[in-house]
């Protein structure tokens, strides 16, 4: 003992009340504060996606339309890696020595101890090569992947593409996708999009502090299995497919074929056309950039984005409206003197035929424009001049119950409207009141600012071999296994005309093939009931349109055709429609008694010219783009074209873009 | 020496302390096993592998423990100077010939592939050295030139480590300050010391003018409320300015004195700049292996920061992770209690003894054994810096375990001789 004896109770004072203190703080970071386990358990878990495969597409009667081919990621691990013949090995894979230490160092910048992919998409051929001499390569590894394949090259625009995902489909999928994924880009790919890639899987893998996996979390408790995407039957006949795209090489335009009996699109052709399997693969990126570059634009889906006016196709529907509305019956007859005065305008027949006395069924098969005329401005007129706009209102809702001026609704993205110009835009072309049905006699001939897309085309067709309704067009007829179908797509939708109506109709264009201006068409032995259009625009060679189902009783096909700059419709379209419709109908094709046959179809080149074309596109700018209104006041000529070409310009700049914009944009007819 | 002197011996030996030191060891050795868990070599006894090489150790440490049972009790207290001596002279040749290890020039290789660390040494020869001349008749702590002599005792060594440069084990020898103040230091080093470590954290806080005048308040208040005292006030106006020239050499202190990693890690320490995957990682993962033990700990063998390396270091400096990670918080509350307890025995045992020389060096060793353990812990868990020193008897590493069993045990031996004279 000595005199300090009491200070060994301060020492031991200070000596507990610190290990205490590391005791409380024990007690806060172990068992109050939960972050930690939170972060102990994000350090070791590595969450590896498995992906499912994506949904395989068929073709109406089951043919492949698209698959998946394995393909082969090389990866590397920089670590790993030990020196090696780098000549033999950039050989194999078909890379330069510039391109393996880009990609080396690229491989270093993300991880040094992480694997990260090396060469992306290595094809099985290579790939079998290189996977012998895998040996020879530490560090590299190979890890098999799929991608899409198209075996018939078809179908292109129907079918669409994938990509990698933009940093907007990340932001939009609530973080279901992340960078690198891959995800519907166009086409049924997009639409369907959900449905094709099918059900992630997940596997949770514990890794150390290298990230270098070391086994399953808590025995695989937290990992699920990848299901499969669903497979799609699409309505599509391959072999029409295929047909179509032959029947429509070099030339611009597009077929759309419906079976009226369940609005399946049978036939989606958009050409020109591209091979989808340049899509795919390490030269994407170089084929997409030719295909983008493209004048003749292969993306753009004609069959729904392009607007064409309907010009003489448009007539029968005309009829049934005015039919139906009482305006006229089977019998009104018309003496046509090869012209059709309206208002102070002469509206010319074709080629200033002399029709004379015509009947309804006449003037659908002989295409008479002065009795369209007349009958276009009885509905227009029938409640007096003054009332000119809520008649014209009138008629045009009755035109848009078969689809015109809005989308059909069909399961693709991107589908356009057409144009049905309702009457506050002509109110405000030439002021309120300032317009008769003389002013917008064109429309009733399907000319003027009519537009409709192929599609709309063909489904007024689908609608007149149904006698009085349509159902939605669709291009996927069933999902999955289970074959389901989509409710809406049995559902009848009815345009408002009496099917007793119908019946002088489909003898004109029943006629119309028999021994009017479709008579080359016809196809031995089957009833085609047609209707061909010459679709004028404002400068150039006219459009080629013809409209068709078959046959007439209980019509399996219905088909819209447009070649561009083409001609008459009785011409190109009407024989590539027979084509197709008899295809369908027999499997086969038979002699002519016209004497035509597809190989001369297959063969002709109607692209048109590009320097011309934009010679003829930067004309349109300065006119009126409407012939028939060119006889009217040259004010309001001024007003118009003013209007128009601040239309176009938007259009343009709307579309694509540079020459091919151009190009898109007169297409349509405007 | 005859049998039955022998047998009082063993008799006389605190087997309290022995077993409080055994099962240190004990867990120590399976926790390294987790530490470093090789799935190739998964015996606990392979040599091959750090906790193999621990068990020897662990051996050899209770053959040396055994040993120095054996010794004389005046051999100790004889030969203190001249293990104080070899001491000093292994750390100038540490100096000279050592391998540098992770920027510490801090080992001697000594062949077959073992290394020795002088610094673990200096420990306890220089408690020796203290003891024996503190108790020296004549000295008294209170007086300037034994304060001065002891200081220098203490100092000497000190130096020669941050030579190396070891800061933690050269932060170990302040921990004495315990021992001086309980033979005498007046109490006042204790709590300007601890207001000096207070003033530094809180002016890198803090804006130093802010801390400045919130001082001036404090002393102004108190010099108001006892302003009758004279002495006090004048005391008062002393540490005032004292205190204000500290606070503004702490920015001087930080930016000259102290080396970058040293700063940067008071930095993180205090939240001023994080880095969790450069500087702070360690101490974060540290926190995370802890942390995520919960209640019970993830179970032996178990631990996911442990097992897949997340904290580096962990066999030695972090080992304490291992613990609180696979063993939870009840494990933790086990190993500090232990801790605690010995620490506790100690001091007992130091109060115990007759001899002042046996008092001074039981402090020395409680002293020592705290300061290791609150700061390693301390550090484990982020509330002090990262200072790299071992956790006694736990820690992978045979110079440490070995210096912490001469330590702990020339304390035993002298214990165990209370009775009779040194």
């Amino acid at each position: 003992m000595n005199k300090f004896f009491e200070r060994r109770y301060v020492v031991t004072g200070i000596f507990l009340v610190i290990m205490i203190t590391l005791l409380g703080r024990l007690y806060y970071i172990q068992i109050v504060d939960d972050r930690y386990t939170i972060y102990a358990n994000s350090n070791v878990r590595r969450v590896q996606i498995q992906y499912p495969s994506r949904g395989p597409i068929l073709d109406r009667n089951g043919k492949i339309l698209v698959q998946n081919v394995p393909i082969y990621d090389i990866l590397v691990n920089p670590k790993d890696v030990k020196p090696f013949d780098t000549l033999k090995f950039c050989k194999l894979i078909g890379i330069d020595k510039e391109g393996f230490e880009k990609r080396m160092v690229k491989a270093i910048k993300y991880s040094p101890n992480k694997e990260s992919i090396f060469e992306k998409q290595l094809p099985y051929e290579l790939y079998a090569a290189f996977q012998e001499r895998l040996p020879e390569f530490p560090g590299f590894d190979v890890l098999p992947r799929t991608v899409r394949t198209y075996p018939d090259s078809t179908a292109a625009q129907f079918l669409g593409f994938i990509g990698e995902v933009q940093d907007r489909d990340i932001k939009r999928s609530n973080g279901y996708y992340k960078s690198g994924d891959y995800i519907g880009v166009t086409g049924v790919e997009k639409f369907y999009e959900q449905v094709l890639r099918g059900q992630r899987g997940v596997k949770v893998q514990m890794v150390d502090s290298r990230g270098i996996p070391k086994g399953s979390f808590a025995n695989g408790a937290l990992d699920t299995l990848p299901r499969a995407g669903e497979r799609l039957t699409s309505s599509l006949d391959i072999d029409l497919q295929k047909l179509g795209e032959k029947l429509m090489k070099n030339k611009l335009g597009s077929i759309v074929a419906i079976e009226p009996s369940s609005g399946e699109i049978l036939c989606y052709v958009s050409s020109p056309t591209y091979d989808p399997n340049l899509m795919v693969g390490r030269e994407r990126g170089n084929n997409a950039a030719k295909l983008y570059n493209d004048p003749y634009n292969p993306f753009f889906i004609r069959p729904i984005q392009a607007y064409y006016a309907p010009g003489s196709s448009f007539k029968p529907l005309s009829a049934l409206i005015a039919i139906q509305e009482g305006v006229i019956t089977p019998q009104t007859t018309y003496y046509c003197p090869g012209y059709y005065v309206a208002g102070n305008r002469r509206v010319p027949c074709f080629h200033h035929e002399v029709h004379g006395e015509v009947n309804l069924a006449k003037a659908v098969a002989e295409s008479c424009n002065g009795y369209f005329d007349m009958v276009f401005e009885k509905l227009i007129n029938r409640n007096g001049a003054k009332k000119t706009d809520t008649s014209f209102n009138y008629w045009r809702n009755n035109v848009a119950k078969f689809g015109l001026g809005s989308r059909l609704g069909l399961d693709m993205p991107s589908e356009g409207r057409g144009n049905l110009p309702k009457a506050s835009y002509y109110d405000k072309v030439y002021h309120k009141g300032g317009w008769r049905s003389s002013t917008v006699i064109s429309l009733g001939i399907g000319q003027g600012e009519l537009l409709a897309t192929p599609l709309q085309l063909a489904n007024i067709e689908a609608t007149i071999a149904n006698r009085g309704f349509y159902y939605k067009p669709h291009l996927i007829k069933a999902i999955g296994d289970k074959q389901v179908i989509k409710h809406e797509y049995n559902v009848k939708n009815y345009v408002g005309v009496d099917s007793q109506y119908f019946k002088p109709v489909i003898d004109g264009m029943q006629n119309v093939v028999e021994y009017g201006t479709a008579r080359a068409s016809k196809i031995p032995g089957i009833i085609m009931c047609g209707k061909t259009g010459t679709a004028q625009k404002a400068v150039g060679i006219d459009n080629s349109v013809f409209v068709a189902f078959a046959p007439r009783e209980n019509p399996k096909i219905a088909i819209a055709v447009v070649v561009e700059d083409a001609g008459q419709g009785g011409t190109w379209a009407a024989p590539i429609a027979s084509f197709i419709v008899e295809q369908y109908l027999r499997k086969s094709i038979s002699q002519r008694p016209s004497g035509i046959t597809p190989d001369y179809y297959m063969n002709a080149n109607l692209l048109p010219d590009l320097n011309i074309s934009l010679q003829n596109m930067l004309k349109e700018r300065r006119r009126d783009s409407i012939r028939a209104v060119r006889a009217d006041s040259i004010r309001k000529v001024k007003n118009d074209s003013i209007k128009k070409a601040a239309q176009l310009k938007t259009a343009n700049n709307n579309k694509s873009g540079g020459l091919s914009g151009l190009l898109t944009s007169r297409r349509t007819g405007k | 020496m005859s049998i039955n002197n022998q047998r009082s011996f063993f008799f006389n030996v605190d087997w309290l302390t022995v077993l409080l030191y055994l099962a240190l060891c004990t867990i120590g050795w399976f926790n390294i096993h987790a530490a470093v868990f090789d799935e190739k070599h998964p015996s606990i006894i392979d040599a091959s592998t750090n906790y193999g090489k621990q068990f020897i150790y662990i051996n050899v440490s209770i053959v040396v423990a055994i040993v120095i049972l054996l010794l004389e009790s005046r051999f100790l207290t004889a030969l203190a100077p001249a293990f104080y001596g070899i001491t000093v002279l292994l750390l100038i040749l540490v100096l000279v010939v050592g391998r540098n290890v992770g920027g510490n020039q801090a080992w001697i290789n000594i062949g077959g592939g073992f290394r020795l660390q002088p610094s673990e040494f200096a420990k306890f020869s220089t408690c020796l050295l203290l003891a024996r001349y503190l108790s020296s008749v004549n000295i008294k702590v209170t007086e300037l030139k034994s304060f001065l002599i002891a200081a220098a005792i203490i100092g000497f060594p000190m130096l020669l480590i941050m030579l190396q440069p070891d800061t933690g084990s050269t932060l170990v020898f302040c921990s004495l300050i315990f021992v001086l103040y309980r033979e005498g230091l007046s109490p006042y080093f204790l709590v300007i010391s601890g207001l000096l470590i207070v003033l530094f954290v809180v002016s890198l806080l803090y804006n130093p003018l802010y801390v400045v005048l919130t001082l001036v308040i404090i002393a102004a208040l108190i010099i108001f409320l006892f302003r009758k005292h004279r002495q006090l006030i004048f005391t008062m106006l002393v540490g005032l300015a004292i205190s204000v020239t500290f606070i503004f050499c702490v920015k001087f202190i930080y930016s000259h004195v102290l080396k970058p990693h040293q700063t940067e890690r008071i930095n993180i320490l205090l939240g001023i700049t994080t880095d969790l995957r450069g500087k702070g990682y360690n101490v974060n993962q540290s926190k995370i292996a802890i942390g995520s033990g919960k209640l019970w700990g993830k179970g032996y063998l178990h631990g996911t920061q442990t097992k897949y390396a997340f904290v580096p270091e962990q066999s030695t400096d972090f080992i304490f992770c291992t613990v609180g990670e696979e063993w939870g918080f009840a494990g933790s509350v086990v190993v500090i209690g232990l801790y605690l307890f010995l620490i506790l025995r100690v001091i007992y045992l130091a109060e115990r003894q007759r001899s002042p020389f046996s008092r001074i060096y039981g402090y020395g060793v409680a002293s020592v054994l705290f300061f290791h353990v609150v700061i390693n812990i301390g550090m484990t868990i982020g509330i002090v810096p990262v200072i790299g020193i071992p956790l006694p008897f736990i820690s992978y590493g045979g110079s440490s375990l070995l210096s912490f069993t001469i330590l702990l045990f020339i304390l035993v031996k002298l214990d165990s001789n209370r009775m009779g004279i040194v």
